[in-house]
Parts: C-alpha cells; sequence; structure tokens
C-alpha cells in the first residue's frame, strides 16, 4: 500500500503549554488508521493541526505529495482531507439535506450570478447536488430525515450527519474525531459497520477513540500519544503490548 | 500652558467618565452577555434627576452651602437611577432570557429611545444649565496644566468608586455570586446562587456608576441634555470593548486611555496632519483606536483570548 | 368559502391581486391619506430595500452590522456628487446608479476585511464605529476641498429622468396625473421586487447555504470547505450594493442630502426593522421595515386623538410619538420574541415544539 498522508515533526504550543511535540506518522492509502492516548493527550489538537483549525508551529503535513501545511481549512478540505468533531458541530438550523450540501461546496462551483441568472450549469448542480446529499443521508442511515432540522436529530443521527457532511467533500482521508461517543452498543456496531464498508470503497479513515475495543479491533495501525509526544506507533498487537503505552494507560485498558 | 499637560488632565477626567460609565456596560455583560443599550440613558436621568434637585433646592433654600446642594443631589440621583435599573432589567430583558440573542438588543433600543423621550417631555429640548457656581472654583498648576476643584474631585472620587468596585467583586459574597453567575449561570444555580437577584444586583450597581457618572459629567462640562446620554453611552461601550468586555480592569484601562486618546486627538489633529483635519474629527479618535486595537487583537486589550475549542 | 381558501394553491391569481393592489394602492392613500402618505410609503420601500440588504448581513450570515448606513450614505453622496450643480455634474441615472452600487460595495468589502476575525459584539462595535467615521466625514469634508457641503449637505440633486421622461414632476401617462411621488413609486417597486428576486434566489443556493452555515458554526463552516472569508466579504459587499441602490435613489428622490440623515439611529432603525419582523424571513423583513417606517409616522395623529378623549392636547403629538414607538418597539419584542413572521427554521421549530 502507499503512503496518503505523512506527518513530519508535527509541533504545536499554546503559549507555554507543548501540546504537540514532534509528531511524525504516516497514513497508507485504504487503511483505518488509529490515533489512541489518554485524556489531553493531545489528540484532538492533532487533528486541528492537521485540518488548518490551528496552525502549527514547525513540521511537515503531505497529502498525497500535497502540502497541507499552514494552509487554511477550506483548502486542506478542498485537497481531500475533510473531518468530524468530538463535539459535534452541525449547522443546527439547517436541515440534514442542507448541512449536506454545505460539505459539498467545494466540489459546486455555483456563485452569485448563477444563482440569480439560474442558469442551466446551476440548476443542474443543485439538483445533482441535493439527490448527492440525499444518497449520502440513506447511506450513513439517516435518509428518511431529509428535511429535519439537524438539531432535532437524535445524538447518533447527528454524529451520522456530520459523517454524511465530510463525505460530501469525496475525500481521499477522512478523520473522525471520537464518533462512538455516546453511542450505545447497537449503533457502535452500525458505525463499525459503515466505517468497514466506506474502507471497502476504497477511503482512507483516522480514528480518535477512547473504546478501546472498538479500534483495536477495526484499526489496521495505532498511532499512540501521550502527553503531546509520540510513544508508539504500529499494529494493534505491536501497540498493545508495547511497555510504554502499558505505563501511559496505568496497565489498565490496552492490557484487557 | 502646556498643551500636552492640559489634554492629558482633560483626557484623564473625560476617561474617568467614560470609566465609570463602561463598568456598567461591562458588568452587564460579563453576566449576561448583553450591551445594555440603555446604560448611556441612564447615565443621561442621573444627570437630570440631579440637576432637578439642585435647581430645586437651590431655589427654596438659596443659602445652604454649595456643596451640600449639589451631594444632595448626587443622592437623590444615585437610588433613583437604581431603581431604573432594576426596572430597565424586570421590563426589557429578563423575559427575554432565553430568546434569540439580538431579541434583547431591540427592546433595549426601545428602552433608550423611551427614556429619551420621558427626560425631553420632562425636562425639554434645551441644555440644562449646572449652576457651576455651587461648586469650589479654585485652580491649581500642576506640571503645566491647570485644573480646577471639580475635576480633581472627579479624579479622587473615581479611584475611590473603582476600588470599591475592585472589592466588592473580588472580596465579598455578592462579588463571589457575581463571578460564579458570570462563570456559569446554571451551575451557579444549582449551588445556590439565586441568580436572579444576582443579575438585578450587578444592572443596580452599573445604574448606580452611571448616576455618578451623569452628575460628574454635567458638573465638568456645565450642562445636561436629554440627547447626551446617547454619544456617552457610545463612547463608554467602545471603552469596555477596547479594555475587553466582561473585564473590569479592562473597562476601566479603556475609558482612561478613550478619554485620553480623544483629548490629545482633539489638541494636536491640526499639527498632526499639517492642518487639513480639524478639532471637529475629534470623535474619529475613539473610533479609530477601537478599530486598530481590535483588529491587531480581537478580544480587547485586556480581554482573554478565548481559544475556540475544536 | 372565504377569500384565503378560493386563492390556495392559486399562485398565479394570488400574484396577480397582489399587483394590481400594489399598482392602485397609491391612488387609494392619496385619495383616503392625502399627499404627504404617499411619500411615506414611497420611504417604505426604500427602507425595505435597506432591510433586505442588511438582512444579508446580519439575516444570514449572522454578521452584526450596526453601520450599515454607511452605505447608504455612500450611495446617495455618490448621486449627490454626479447629478447636482455642486460639481456641475448631470449624469444619466444608468449610470449614477451602477457606480453608487459599486461604490457601495467596494466601501463593503473595504471596511469588511478589517472585520473578519471578530465576532458578534465586536464585530457590532467596530461596524458602528466605521459608521460614525464615515459620518463624520461627510460632514466635514467641506474643507480644505468642499467634496461633501459639510454639514448644509448637497442641494438640488436632479430627479431621476428616464429617456426625457422626468419623475421630479408632474406627468401625464395614460389619461391619469400622476405627481412624482407617485411616479417614484413605481419606480421604486421596481427596484424592491429585483431586490426580492435577488433575495429569493440568493436564499436557496450554494452561496445563501454558506451564508447561513458560517452564521450557524463558523468554524465548521471552515472545516466543511468553506472559504469564510471571502464568503463573509462576499455578504458584505451583496448588503451594501442594496444600500448604496437604495442610497441613490433616495438621493434622487428627495432632491437634498446631508449627514443627518446618515446617524446611528438610522443603522440601528434598520436593524430593528429585521429583528421585529423575523429575521432571514423575507417577508418578515418585508413587514417589518413598513411597520417600522410608518408607526412613527401613525403616532403624529396622536393630537386628534388626545382631541377627541380629552377635548384638548395635553402633548405635542411630534414629542410623543418616538416616546411612543419606542414603547411599541418593546412591547412587539417582548410579545414575539423571534419577531413577527419568523424564518422558516424558526416556524418548523416551534411547529415541534408545540407537537
Amino acid at each position: 500500500m502507499s503512503d496518503l498522508l505523512q506527518v513530519t515533526t508535527v509541533s504545536k504550543h499554546f503559549g507555554g503549554i507543548k501540546a504537540l511535540t514532534d509528531v511524525s506518522f504516516t497514513v497508507r492509502k485504504g487503511e483505518i488508521f488509529g490515533v489512541i492516548g489518554p485524556n489531553g493527550a493531545g489528540k484532538t489538537t492533532l487533528f486541528n493541526a492537521l485540518t488548518g483549525l490551528y496552525q502549527p508551529d514547525t513540521g511537515a503535513i503531505d497529502l498525497a505529495g500535497v502540502s497541507l501545511y499552514r494552509r487554511k481549512p477550506h483548502e486542506i478540505l478542498k485537497a481531500g482531507f475533510a473531518r468530524t468533531f468530538q463535539n459535534i458541530r452541525l449547522f443546527h438550523n439547517m436541515t440534514a439535506q442542507e448541512n449536506v450540501m454545505v460539505g459539498r461546496h467545494t466540489r459546486t462551483t455555483s456563485g452569485v450570478l448563477a444563482a440569480l441568472l439560474h442558469t442551466q450549469h446551476n440548476r443542474r448542480e443543485e439538483r445533482d447536488c441535493a439527490a448527492f446529499a440525499q444518497q449520502l443521508l440513506d447511506r450513513v442511515g439517516i435518509g428518511q430525515h431529509t428535511h429535519t432540522l439537524a438539531k432535532n436529530l437524535s445524538y447518533g443521527d447527528q454524529r451520522r450527519l456530520e459523517i454524511a457532511r465530510a463525505l460530501a467533500s469525496e475525500p481521499k482521508l477522512l478523520a473522525l474525531d471520537e464518533p462512538a461517543a455516546g453511542m450505545n452498543p447497537n449503533e457502535k456496531n452500525a458505525l463499525r459497520d459503515l466505517m468497514v464498508s466506506l474502507r471497502e470503497e476504497g477511503l482512507t479513515l483516522m480514528l480518535i477513540e477512547h473504546d478501546v475495543k472498538l479500534v483495536m479491533g477495526i484499526c489496521d495501525r495505532l498511532v499512540v500519544l501521550d502527553y503531546g509526544e509520540k510513544i508508539a506507533e504500529g499494529t494493534p498487537d505491536i501497540v498493545r503490548h508495547d511497555p510504554k503505552v502499558i505505563a501511559a494507560y496505568l496497565g489498565g485498558e490496552v492490557a484487557a | 500652558m502646556d498643551i500636552f499637560a492640559q489634554q492629558l488632565v482633560n483626557g484623564l477626567v473625560l476617561g474617568s467618565v467614560y470609566a465609570l460609565v463602561a463598568l456598567g456596560y461591562t458588568l452587564v455583560y460579563g453576566i449576561l452577555e448583553l450591551i445594555n443599550f440603555a446604560h448611556g440613558e441612564t447615565t443621561m436621568m442621573g444627570s437630570m434627576i440631579a440637576l432637578a434637585v439642585i435647581g430645586a433646592l437651590f431655589g427654596v433654600a438659596p443659602d445652604l452651602p454649595g456643596i451640600l446642594i449639589v451631594l444632595a443631589g448626587l443622592l437623590v440621583a444615585i437610588p433613583a437611577c437604581m431603581l431604573l435599573g432594576y426596572s430597565i432589567e424586570r421590563v426589557a430583558y429578563r423575559p427575554l432570557r432565553h430568546a434569540p440573542r439580538l431579541a434583547p438588543l431591540i427592546t433595549a433600543i426601545g428602552m433608550s429611545i423611551v427614556l429619551q423621550n420621558v427626560a425631553m417631555l420632562i425636562w425639554g429640548k434645551q441644555y440644562i444649565a449646572f449652576p457651576t457656581t455651587l461648586l469650589p472654583q479654585g485652580r491649581h498648576d500642576v506640571f503645566g496644566a491647570s485644573i480646577t476643584d471639580v475635576q480633581i474631585a472627579i479624579l479622587v472620587l473615581t479611584v475611590t468608586i473603582m476600588a470599591g468596585l475592585v472589592t466588592l467583586v473580588n472580596r465579598t459574597r455578592l462579588g463571589r455570586a457575581m463571578r460564579a453567575t458570570a462563570q456559569a449561570p446554571a451551575v451557579a444555580q444549582l449551588m445556590g446562587v439565586n441568580v436572579n437577584r444576582v443579575i438585578s444586583a450587578t444592572f443596580v450597581i452599573g445604574a448606580a456608576l452611571a448616576a455618578i457618572a451623569g452628575v460628574m459629567v454635567s458638573a465638568n462640562y456645565g450642562q445636561a441634555h436629554y440627547y447626551m446620554g446617547f454619544l456617552l453611552g457610545l463612547k463608554a461601550f467602545s471603552a469596555a470593548v477596547l479594555g475587553g468586555i466582561g473585564n473590569l480592569a479592562g473597562a476601566m484601562l479603556g475609558g482612561l486611555l478613550l478619554g485620553v486618546i480623544e483629548a490629545l486627538g482633539a489638541g494636536y489633529i491640526g499639527d498632526l496632519t499639517g492642518g487639513f483635519l480639524g478639532s471637529n474629527y475629534q470623535d474619529i479618535f475613539a473610533f479609530l483606536v477601537l478599530i486598530l486595537v481590535l483588529t491587531l487583537k480581537p478580544s480587547g486589550l485586556l480581554g482573554s483570548r478565548s481559544v475556540e475549542r475544536a | 368559502m372565504n377569500v384565503l381558501e378560493i386563492l390556495r394553491g392559486k399562485a398565479w391569481l394570488t400574484a396577480g391581486l397582489l399587483l394590481v393592489g400594489l399598482i392602485l394602492l397609491p391612488f387609494l392613500v392619496e385619495a383616503s391619506l392625502g399627499k404627504s402618505w404617499l411619500r411615506i410609503i414611497d420611504f417604505a420601500l426604500l427602507y425595505i430595500m435597506l432591510a433586505l440588504g442588511l438582512n444579508i448581513v446580519v439575516g444570514y450570515a449572522g454578521l452584526l452590522d450596526l453601520g450599515y448606513v454607511a452605505f447608504y450614505a455612500v450611495g446617495a453622496y455618490c448621486w449627490a456628487l454626479l447629478a447636482s450643480p455642486h460639481f456641475g455634474l448631470n449624469l444619466p441615472f444608468w449610470v449614477i446608479l451602477p457606480v453608487g452600487a459599486a461604490v457601495a460595495a467596494l466601501f463593503g468589502v473595504l471596511l469588511g476585511t478589517p472585520t473578519l476575525r471578530l465576532r458578534g459584539d465586536y464585530l457590532a462595535i467596530v461596524t458602528l464605529g466605521f459608521g460614525e467615521i464615515i459620518r463624520i466625514f461627510i460632514n466635514n469634508l467641506n474643507a480644505p476641498v468642499n467634496i461633501t457641503n459639510g454639514p448644509q449637505g448637497i442641494t438640488s440633486i436632479e430627479p431621476i429622468s428616464i429617456g426625457g421622461f422626468s419623475l421630479g414632476k408632474t406627468q401625464e401617462v395614460l389619461g391619469l396625473t400622476l405627481s412624482s411621488p407617485h411616479l417614484y413609486y413605481y419606480l421604486f417597486l421596481l427596484c424592491v421586487a429585483l431586490v426580492v428576486f435577488v433575495c429569493m434566489r440568493l436564499e436557496n443556493s450554494r452561496i445563501g447555504r454558506a451564508w447561513v452555515a458560517i452564521r450557524e458554526d463558523e468554524m465548521a463552516a471552515a472545516a466543511a470547505g468553506i472559504n469564510t472569508r471571502n464568503i463573509k466579504l462576499l455578504a458584505f459587499a451583496m448588503g451594501a450594493t442594496f444600500g448604496g441602490l437604495s442610497g441613490g435613489l433616495f438621493a434622487s428622490f428627495q432632491g437634498f442630502v446631508s449627514p443627518e440623515s446618515f446617524n446611528l439611529m438610522e443603522s440601528i432603525m434598520i436593524l430593528s426593522m429585521i429583528v421585529l419582523g423575523g429575521m432571514g424571513n423575507i417577508v418578515g423583513v418585508i413587514v417589518g421595515a413598513i411597520l417600522v417606517t410608518v408607526i412613527p409616522e401613525a403616532l403624529r395623529y396622536t393630537g386628534d386623538l388626545q382631541q377627541a378623549v380629552f377635548g384638548k392636547v395635553f402633548v405635542d403629538p411630534a414629542d410623543l410619538r418616538m416616546l411612543l414607538f419606542g414603547m411599541a418597539l418593546v412591547l412587539m419584542m417582548l410579545l414575539r420574541p423571534s419577531g413577527l413572521l419568523p424564518s422558516k427554521q424558526r416556524r418548523q421549530e416551534l411547529a415541534e415544539d408545540a407537537a
């Protein structure tokens, strides 16, 4: 498998606090790549630095040969790197379909003039975009909620909608920040099936997750962060037996 | 006479007034995230009420010491404004606490219009003179600037009030409740804080400061007017934002800074632009500085930089 | 069967009736309320355009702009300078109108750029500052070079003239004698229709969705691929364009402009129109603009009411009307915190809360 994302010595500090220190790893095309670590290890900060919400201080980030270092979030999305948020960030007063259509912003082109004149291009684009959004809603399992306002969806459905919105940009790499948080076992299973089938379609996934069983079961490889530094990288088996990882988790969950 | 020193003094006096009014904005904003647009009008009401009392008392008992008459005006204006501040919150803001964010802004504007026009109906459209002869007329030379007794009184009073307010917020039970409510109203309520009472108290304290500022400004400039609260409120709010809204020290710093910048700007604008712009551009300074500061530091001088969590 | 039921589902019939009603309105108003009210409905139309323009910035994109009147001023002064004896220019309206709108749009971008990083109330105060700065400049740019004629303003502005047909004087049309405000009414109505059309098209477009997304959650919008800087500037520019357009029309209609027409209170009034009517909802904004324009005018009649009830006039109605208007503003907001006609999202939400 070829490399898709190359992260090289990325660092980020806030004031005197080092949130990330020289983090390097590689995500290969077509794999599910886990990012784990104790609370406050810098996992979400890493996602934010990768997707342009924070400016990293140093380092290099390349996606399929394109540098994403210090690019704007929308440029990073356009390059093919989409994400979801740990604390679900939907457009609450927009319908599910509209949320997904916004996610397709970079793959559509109609501007003010096209909208005013209702050009043929604009009409086709709108129609296609709406249909595509509906497909994605079906795909993540909330196809019946097309016109429901995002804020009126259940918690689990909101998580799915966020995934659909991210998928709307047809990314090469999708980063999910604790997608299973707050889900019941049934919802978790559905989520796992969704991730596996997305991978089968050729999508590469990155995953921050606290549910160790889920991560160990689904990820091909993992990187483990502790205090903003990488302490291990490899397959679940290797990581599980790494003494540094066991120490970081106080020999608790991971070994179990 | 040294122009720089003189304008500095004038600026500090003006800035003291701004700071006191700005504190009212910032206290309320800190707790409710609401721009109390009617606060400028509360200040105006403070001026007007005090002037009415002073005028009446002077008419009845002209032999009383002037300072006592002015003090009486102040002592009536303060509770009157406190009551006004309390009523404004109850009528215009409390019912809308969970409404869309802009709704209370519009009621605030409505209240502001109401107060202006009430004042106009009661006191008329003309400027009302402050009988400045009641106050000490002394002038002192300090570093080349001429400073009046009234100005000294304003500066001393402002410093005293600020110190008192800081003590209140940091050292008392009420202050602790206010800080808790500002941080997390729901949690404060669970911990037994009577949030409604705290909010009322905040408005009342802000209104008392506004009343004092209103009397100060009319004593310093010798007049009051039903429309004076508008621009004063605007400048004071700008001062609060400049310092970082919600932050007490920020409001004080912002107010003083704005006053000084305005006074120096008015004094030097002609020289700075080679005579191109005159002192009629004085009001521009407040806004230019504000825009400049916020462009460089989006949450104000002392505002905590809120790192948004992703 | 009532009228509403007959009209249900017959969009063309409804639109036709509305059109006929709007065409007849000035005749009815002039006959029943008099000429001064014809001017008032003309102003209501101008304010509808302004409110719809501001609605793009505040209602759609969620950017609280308290200096919107600056763009109105820019448009008005553009017109005043290009079609008055002040500079001895008299360019035709089809030149001035685009120039005014373009200059206003440019100001929109210029003033919008420094505010891009600001949020909420910080944005409000900075836009307010810009509004005041522009007004202060207009007020003082009569020296050393007389550009704006200072506080006196610019007078004798040419009325709009279309192919030799001047809207500034009474004209015979199809056997009817139409006064200048009457003629302007139709022009303004046409412009309002255009602005409404633009808003409706934009509302349901890729750009419109991007605006709302930014209003809802700017960071998520950026992560969803929206170039927030450009899309926000676009909102400022679009809003400013409408402001500039209304300003130009205002200048030619009024015949003179002076700085006092463009103070902060005016910005606040326009904002209250959209909040009162229902932010983000075109019909709501229109209703809000009409109410905020008409109520203060209607309140001039409280003198007659006092006469009728008390037998004498206690308070000069001119002094009383703003007081009553302020009260009305507070009351209407207390009764309808989401505005008179909330946007469709808000309606759906209210319906679901009730269900």
